[in-house]
């Protein structure tokens, strides 16, 4: 199949998701996060290669021993050793397309270790990141983002790259 | 994720965001946005493609250096290759929408009876 012209060539989740859901019988469809105004803009505080950046991703680490699914909680975890799997089953990715068996496609900790080797940024984060995908854009707001930014301080980051599945 | 962005942001730390749900983060609004016109999933390039990833890691760094001012939109030239997937993601016609109706209908139920459990449990 390709591209018709006709149409907007990117997919519109927003519309793909009312849609489907609706049809599943939700009348209520959900409210994405909306502003038109203009949102902060935070300058780099020096030259990239002398910064420490720090990943953010939507996956979870793998379930605790017993257990079916990780907490939905923030979360921070080492570089170091970084799991060879994350746990994505609960999350809105395109599971017939694709798959996420290899985590560089989404937490690309080596793929950053390699710029830092190459000297292209200061250093990783001892840690990265987890933050929930969550329905209450309120907790996000007031409860996950908070927690997320707070260990970017312990870790002394100076630039994050966050990347949602 | 965008509002964790925007939190960021707010408090001072410089951030890209890697994605491929173009709306929802425009919708957001966010300092700076690498779009990655790919199924959702791989973000950060196709599994096991190590030079498609270095290149799109590449183009994040190049977009936090480079934006000067908010709400800027980069569409990486990375490409899927097969495109069926944008109709077939959450597809609805007239072939599944019973199915559909059905499954929410089934999920209802489940989530009522969940419920009464819980009561019945906690009274």
């Amino acid at each position: 199949m390709t591209i018709d012209p006709a149409y907007r060539s990117f997919v519109s989740y927003i519309d793909k998701s009312r849609t489907f859901y609706g049809a599943h019988g939700y009348e209520h469809p959900y409210r994405w996060a909306y502003d038109a105004g203009t949102p902060a803009f935070a300058p780099l505080p020096g030259p990239l290669p002398s910064l420490r950046l720090g990943v953010i991703t939507t996956s979870y680490l793998p379930a605790p021993a017993g257990e079916d699914r990780p907490p939905k909680a923030p979360y921070a975890a080492s570089v170091e050793r970084p799991p060879t799997s994350m746990f994505t089953e609960d999350l809105s990715w395109d599971k017939e397309a694709t798959h996420t068996d290899d985590p560089e496609s989404y937490l690309p900790l080596a793929r950053l270790a390699e710029q830092v080797g190459q000297g292209r940024i200061g250093s990783l984060s001892p840690r990265f990141y987890g933050v929930p995908t969550e329905y209450s854009q309120r907790r996000t707001i007031d409860v996950d983002a908070p927690a997320i930014e707070e260990f970017l301080r312990e870790d002394q980051v100076d630039v994050a790259l966050l990347v949602p599945l | 994720m965008s509002l964790v962005a925007r939190h960021l942001e707010a408090a001072g730390i410089p951030t890209v965001i890697v994605g491929s749900a173009r709306d929802i983060v425009e919708q957001a609004g966010v300092a700076r946005f690498l779009f990655v016109d790919f199924p959702l999933g791989n973000p950060m390039g196709k599994p096991y493609e190590t030079g498609q990833q270095r290149h799109i890691v590449e183009q994040a760094l190049t977009l936090l250096e480079r934006a000067w001012a908010p709400r800027t939109t980069v569409q990486s030239d990375v490409v899927w290759g097969d495109d069926s997937w944008r109709a077939a993601f959450m597809r609805v016609d007239d072939g599944n929408r019973a199915a559909l109706a059905a499954a929410g209908e089934a999920r209802r139920r489940e989530q009522a009876l969940a419920k009464t459990d819980g009561r019945t449990r906690s009274s």
